[in-house]
């Protein structure tokens, strides 16, 4: 076994066994945390595969923000998981049967897989010497200029559904109004009284 | 004119029918008659002028699949001409005489507005009648037949809250469907044979009908015999004749005036009108031809029987009715189908006046019907005394027999009916010449028996009744005026065309003469040329029985094979066979005489001597009760049998059993599956995907 | 050459920058007052993009195949933007009647159905993804658009998950298929099936049919659908019912017969399945509901089913019959919604179809035009909705199916019952108080339409057979 085969097998198993503790844990921070380990395997792996720049955007995206951002938001969330889990829990029993079944036709096809014929010829080929990232460049706003722009849609649709499900007006605050703020004369803002000791106003 | 004539009905019974509400009642009533009035006076104008050629009028195209192919015409010859007066004349003055008999009806609550329904009824019945005789060809004919047996269906049932009523109404239709049944196959037969449903086309293709062998209920039969009698059977129904008659007394149900209608002067008529319309088929039929004269025979007989003894006046006129269509029936079928048509138009006369005429003592005697409660009414109705009593001599036959002005001289029936007896004599037919001349006799008591039941004698049964009884009003004694004299001088003027020599009936009905030849060959030569053969026919004079009808099958309005010799014959009959009826008549007069006016009490010491017999004739040969041990008990058996056990039980509980046992339980499974939790419907995805993975795993993934 | 593609992509560009310049502009004006003009913009751009698409749309294939304009993809285009158009005019009245017409709302929908239109266009299973999610996402916002509501943040919710869950099979089943083609192009996939295919990729197939099940709502993948309908505002849930259910079932056509078409036996049979599920899924658990909204959601997962009964026969003809059949179902839907929108008693939605009691005797027009389009949906013969179903059937006979079309025309007779009950409700049912008079004439104008369509159209269909025929062949080769 040469060290990159073993590596692989250390970065897989840590991916599928933080996969999986994702979904077991029963305490959601636990779960978030799991998941940032199934990250770093993933960006392991792919490292192993030479993408390096895929590698580190996993890790300053995934595990830097959104991973960071779903902790915080587990942890503000206050939802009474152990109900969840007991309602669930009557399915258990039928829901592993169903799933050792669909595990053991997956099985059986991984078993018999074969590639089809001609599989090389349709697998894009190397970008040759050329950098990770000018590669990815090259690719994304040339060959795959369309599926670029609508996964921009998609982010751009998403951005509007977050403000228009949460962005309220509420009238009942007093904001800040800086044209007022600025436009403030001194003199009619203040009024000097001279007040007498000893007396109220 | 014609169409107009056609259509003028229709648009009454529509506009009276569906715009009453707009008009006004009187003034929709009015439309209705006064269209009729239009249609008989332009009927009598086309009669009237009527040449005897068969013309036709296109009216639209109307069926076109394959090879059937109908247009919707109107065939204009001596038969339609004839039929277009009855049918309008009656009508009309029925519609005439409705609005006095129809004013107040108890049948109905205050203020209820049946009027104009029922004269929108009798218009539709109209048209469909007319439609019937002015047909083209079977499927229009079929239509008209079907048209009237609706109307008539809607007019008996028309007092629909009497449970009576309606069931005389369904009997009607029930088993006027039985002989619709054989007039369906007959008209399938011939369409089957000749490739076409027009007369022209049937009527040319009889010759080779009658060598044509077809089979039918697993045996072999002459063509033109099957057609002849799946036909008749049609007439059978729609005329009342023996075996299929038992809706005919109980249809009295409906108002008097459509009993006068439909079920005296017109839409029982059509049978005949069917016969006389197909004689080119029964020409070259004869055993269904024989068969007609047995039936008909049969049939005027048995009712005359049953009318002797039936208290109820418009069932004795019923039964009456019955026993003279029997009567036309042996005409048309021993081939004197003129004569057939000439005791069909006598007879609406004298009959329809009869009706009317009851149906104005019942309206005088406040819808009383039985005749055992009249009596001496003769004072407190005289012109519907005079009217009944005209009807009653034309129907037994009045006359001064053996008197001949060129004409014989007598009422309407006098004339015809002698004119079948002699022709059923002249054809060798025994067995229906005895019958009908027995019939002749009861019929003459039965009729006097009615008269002196209703008009003589001391006033029976309630006498507040008899006290008020009262004259009808005029709207309803003229047409028994018109009617009346009907009744007394058709039968005198029309005697030369329709029983006459031949030579006139020719020319009335538009036969072609065959070329007068020597005894050996009578016209089996083809028609010549018409032209040529009427000039030589017009220096023929005097030569009566040499005469031969001529042309081939449906060049006239009727047609006469060349063998058929029954109506020249009928002239030559021995002299007693011309006074048989006369004498039946009179001695038919003779014991009513004796029996309600002399002697009152011989009636009832009679029917108890002879009791089985009186039984026998009450209950009408018993013809209902075999029907309904038969026909009715056995098919309510296995109606009640289907709708339990087949309906209720298999179907009901079948359907039911799904519909309301397993569906709402699978609607409730489905309910309860949608949780409203996630974590169900994601497992349900997931156990979908499961099962297809499976399912595919199992099936397609070999390769 | 890339402006080559362009050219090809150009309606779909030309929506997108529609919605984003509509979304400046009116995010830097006056904001939500903007949204009645912009609903009536919007909806008439769409209308042109149809229009243009329909007469002069360019065609041909852009992006190294991952993106083919034809006759196929120009028949669903057009029925979506048009079915889009009458659903954004429709909720107009109604959403400014309940505080929810916002500007985002005529947007988001233009940019679902940038979505939609990729999807029936897609060439590649990521540029399908990519179409699919677009549309999805969009659709999640909108049907949690009232966001006071529980019911309707509940339905974005639902949507959400359970679409995430389905996206995921999807990517799953082409992962699997990329797996053993080694592409993601139909072309490649078409070509790497010639000689038969692995478990593997079809299993990949499974998912992905699973996936694309869950979106046109077939059963067992059409769970979300009941409560999402009913949850969501009644426009959402219009256009729910209409673009969208084109859009899916255009893709799923797409997929079957341009990535596997030459393997028309392996999916036919999960098709097949499919479709007798939701057939009769949809007709018999529609029997219990009383809530009209949960009712259409069923009666959309029955015709689901039908129109699969289409796709199941592998066909040209089946192609040709499932257009027909959705735009019969889409222009069926259209009226019954813009019903269902008028439905309201003191101001406030109804939705419980008691409250139909006796509308005849107060509506009798309106209630003619539902009687035509319950009829219609029914099936029931000399309405429009029946030929759609004959279509279908005749479809399914002709390939073989002949199990298949027996379960449709025995499911269509349960169905027949909610849909009649309905009408006998309206027609002899026991007087209530009523439903508020009135509707908006907009409303009142696509309901009568739509009701005219099923009477009149059975004249010739309007001429969509030929079309529907075109767009079949194009499609299937």
């Amino acid at each position: 076994m040469t060290p990159a085969a073993f590596a692989f097998y250390i970065f897989a198993t840590t991916t599928v066994a933080g996969g999986l503790m994702t979904v077991v844990s029963r305490n959601p921070v636990h779960s978030v945390l799991w998941l940032i380990l199934a990250f770093l395997s993933s960006a392991g792996l792919f490292i192993l595969l030479g993408a390096e720049f895929v590698a580190m955007l996993l890790i300053i995206v995934y595990v830097g923000a959104v991973a960071v951002l779903f902790l915080f938001v587990v942890m503000m969330l206050d939802i009474d998981f152990a109900a969840l889990k007991a309602e669930m829990a009557r399915y258990m029993p039928l829901a592993l049967l169903i799933g050792v079944v669909i595990l053991m036709q997956l099985g059986v096809a991984f078993g018999v897989w074969g590639f089809a014929d001609g599989v090389e010829d349709r697998i894009a080929a190397p970008m040759g010497d050329a950098q990770n990232t000018a590669s990815i460049g090259l690719l994304l706003y040339d060959r795959y200029i369309l599926l670029f722009q609508l996964a921009g849609l998609i982010l751009l649709v998403a951005m509007i559904g977050a403000i228009v499900l949460t962005l309220r007006h509420r009238v009942d605050v007093k904001r800040q109004n800086i044209v007022a703020q600025m436009m403030r004369d001194p003199e009619k803002a203040m009024e000097l009284k001279d007040v007498k000791p000893g007396q109220g106003l | 004119m014609e169409t107009i004539i056609l259509f003028a009905p229709l648009a009454g019974a529509l506009i009276c029918g569906f715009g009453w509400k707009i008009l006004g009642e009187t003034a929709a009533q009015w439309v209705a008659t006064g269209l009729l009035f239009l249609a008989a006076f332009l009927s009598w104008i086309v009669f009237l002028g009527h040449d005897g050629v068969t013309d036709q009028i296109t009216i639209l195209r109307w069926i076109e699949s394959g090879t059937l192919a109908t247009d919707w015409s109107i065939r204009l010859d001596r038969l339609t001409a004839i039929m277009l007066i009855v049918i309008t004349t009656v009508s009309a003055l029925v519609h005439l005489y409705s609005f006095g008999y129809m004013a107040h009806d108890d049948n109905f609550r205050e203020g209820e507005s049946y009027r104009p329904r029922f004269f929108a009824y009798l218009s539709f019945f109209t048209f469909a009648m007319l439609m019937l005789v002015t047909s083209d060809n079977l499927i229009q004919m079929f239509f008209g037949w079907e048209g009237v047996g609706v109307a008539s269906y809607l007019l008996i049932g028309f007092y629909y809250r009497k449970p009576s009523a309606n069931a005389a109404a369904i009997k009607a239709f029930v088993v006027n469907r039985v002989g619709d049944f054989g007039f369906a196959l007959g008209i399938f037969a011939i369409y089957f044979l000749v490739d076409s449903v027009k007369f022209d086309d049937i009527f040319a293709a009889a010759p080779t009908l009658a060598e044509t062998q077809i089979t039918f209920l697993w045996r072999e039969w002459n063509a033109a015999n099957l057609i002849g009698v799946l036909l008749f059977i049609g007439a059978m129904g729609k005329s009342a004749q023996l075996i299929l008659h038992t809706w005919l007394p109980d249809a009295m149900e409906g108002p008097t005036p459509v009993s006068a209608l439909i079920h005296a002067a017109t839409m029982v008529t059509a049978g005949v009108f069917l016969v006389c319309r197909m004689s080119p088929i029964y020409e070259f039929a004869p055993e269904a031809s024989q068969f007609i004269v047995f039936l008909g025979a049969s049939t005027a007989f048995f009712a005359a029987t049953v009318g002797l003894v039936q208290n109820d006046i418009k069932r004795v006129i019923a039964y009456s009715t019955c026993s003279q269509l029997g009567y036309m029936f042996v005409a048309a079928g021993v081939g004197v189908y003129s004569v057939a048509m000439f005791h069909l138009f006598t007879h609406a006369f004298f009959k329809a006046m009869l009706f009317l005429g009851a149906g104005s003592v019942i309206h005088g005697m406040h819808h009383e019907q039985d005749m055992r409660n009249y009596g001496g009414l003769r004072h407190k109705l005289p012109y519907t005394f005079w009217a009944m009593m005209i009807g009653t001599l034309a129907i037994t036959g009045v006359g001064i027999p053996l008197l001949y002005l060129g004409f014989p001289v007598g009422f309407a029936g006098f004339v015809s009916k002698d004119a079948i007896i002699e022709s059923a004599y002249a054809a060798h037919n025994g067995y229906a010449f005895w019958l009908l001349v027995v019939a002749a006799l009861f019929t003459s008591f039965y009729s006097w028996r009615l008269m002196f039941l209703t008009f003589y004698g001391k006033p029976r049964g309630d006498h507040h009744t008899h006290e008020h009884a009262h004259e009808s009003p005029m709207t309803m004694l003229a047409p028994l005026g018109v009617l009346a004299l009907g009744a007394i001088l058709a039968g005198m003027i029309w005697y030369k065309p329709f029983f006459g020599d031949s030579e006139k009936v020719a020319k009335f009905f538009g036969i072609p003469e065959a070329v007068a030849m020597a005894e050996e060959s009578h016209g089996e030569e083809p028609a010549a040329d018409e032209a040529h053969s009427g000039e030589e026919a017009a220096g023929d004079h005097g030569e009566d029985h040499h005469f031969a009808f001529g042309g081939d099958p449906g060049d006239g309005a009727i047609y006469i094979g060349p063998d058929n010799h029954v109506l020249d014959e009928a002239h030559s009959v021995p002299i007693w066979v011309k006074l048989a009826p006369f004498i039946s008549m009179l001695l038919g007069f003779g014991t009513a005489y004796q029996m309600y006016i002399r002697r009152p009490d011989w009636p009832a010491k009679l029917a108890q001597n002879q009791r089985p017999l009186y039984e026998f004739l009450l209950n009408k040969w018993y013809f209902d009760e075999i029907y309904d041990f038969l026909f009715v008990r056995p098919a309510r058996g296995i109606g009640m049998f289907l709708w339990k056990r087949g309906d209720q039980g298999t179907i009901d509980g079948g359907i039911n059993g799904i519909a309301l046992g397993i569906i709402p339980f699978l609607t409730r499974l489905a309910g309860r599956a949608q949780t409203g939790y996630m974590f169900t419907y994601v497992f349900w995805m997931v156990v979908g995907i499961a099962a297809v993975l499976t399912w595919v795993s199992i099936t397609g993934g070999t390769n | 050459m890339i402006a080559a593609d362009i050219q090809v992509v150009l309606p779909e560009l030309v929506l997108s920058v529609f919605a984003m310049a509509a979304l400046m502009g009116a995010v830097y004006t006056i904001k939500d007052r903007a949204a009645p003009l912009l609903v009536w913009t919007t909806s008439g751009v769409m209308v042109l993009v149809a229009l243009w698409i329909a007469i002069a749309g360019p065609q041909g294939s852009a992006f190294e195949g991952s993106f083919t304009s034809d006759g196929f993809s120009v028949f669903a285009k057009v029925m979506i933007l048009m079915s889009g158009a009458a659903i954004l005019l429709m909720s107009e009245g109604y959403m400014a009647r309940h505080g929810i017409l916002k500007f985002e709302y005529p947007v988001l929908i233009t940019l679902a159905s940038v979505g939609m239109m990729v999807m029936v266009s897609a060439g590649d299973l990521i540029v399908l993804y990519m179409g699919l999610e677009l549309q999805s996402l969009a659709l999640y916002v909108v049907a949690a658009l009232r966001r006071d509501s529980i019911k309707s943040t509940e339905a974005g919710l639902k949507y959400f998950v359970l679409g995430a869950l389905s996206s995921g099979l999807l990517l799953y089943g082409a992962s699997l298929t990329y797996g053993y083609t080694g592409t993601t192009s139909f072309a490649g996939i078409i070509e790497a099936t010639e000689g038969g295919v692995s478990t593997g990729l079809l299993f990949g197939l499974v998912f992905l049919l699973a996936g694309f099940a869950f979106k046109v709502s077939a059963a067992p993948f059409h769970m979300w659908t009941p409560d999402v309908y009913e949850g969501s505002p009644t426009p959402v849930t219009a256009f729910f019912a209409t673009a969208p259910k084109v859009a899916a079932m255009g893709l799923f056509a797409r997929v079957v017969h341009d990535a596997f078409g030459g393997v028309v036996g392996d999916w036919q049979q999960i098709v097949a399945l499919l479709s007798v599920l939701s057939m009769f899924l949809g007709a018999i658990a529609a029997i219990g509901q009383r809530n009209i909204k949960r009712l259409m959601a069923y009666s959309s997962i029955a015709h689901m089913g039908f129109a699969l009964m289409g796709l199941a026969a592998g066909t040209v003809l089946g192609v040709q019959a499932m257009l027909i059949y959705m735009a019969i179902y889409v222009t069926m839907n259209i009226g019954t919604f813009a019903f269902i929108m008028s439905m309201e008693k003191d101001g406030r939605v109804v939705t419980d179809i008691d409250a139909l009691q006796m509308y005849s005797k107060r509506e009798p027009l309106k209630a003619l035009a539902m009687l035509v389009l319950l009829f219609s949906l029914a099936g029931v013969p000399p309405m429009v909705g029946f030929f759609g179903k004959l279509y279908v059937l005749r479809a399914a006979y002709d390939a073989g199916l002949g199990w298949l079309a027996v379960a449709g025309v025995l499911a269509s007779v349960i169905g027949a019952f909610y849909y009649l009950r309905i009408v006998y409700y309206m027609y002899f049912g026991e007087e209530r108080d009523a439903l508020d008079p009135g509707m908006s004439p907009v409303l009142w104008g696509f309901l009568m339409a739509s009701a005219a369509v099923m009477v009149v159209g059975i004249v010739n269909l309007f001429g969509i057979e030929p079309a529907a025929a075109a767009a079949a062949a194009s499609l299937v080769n």
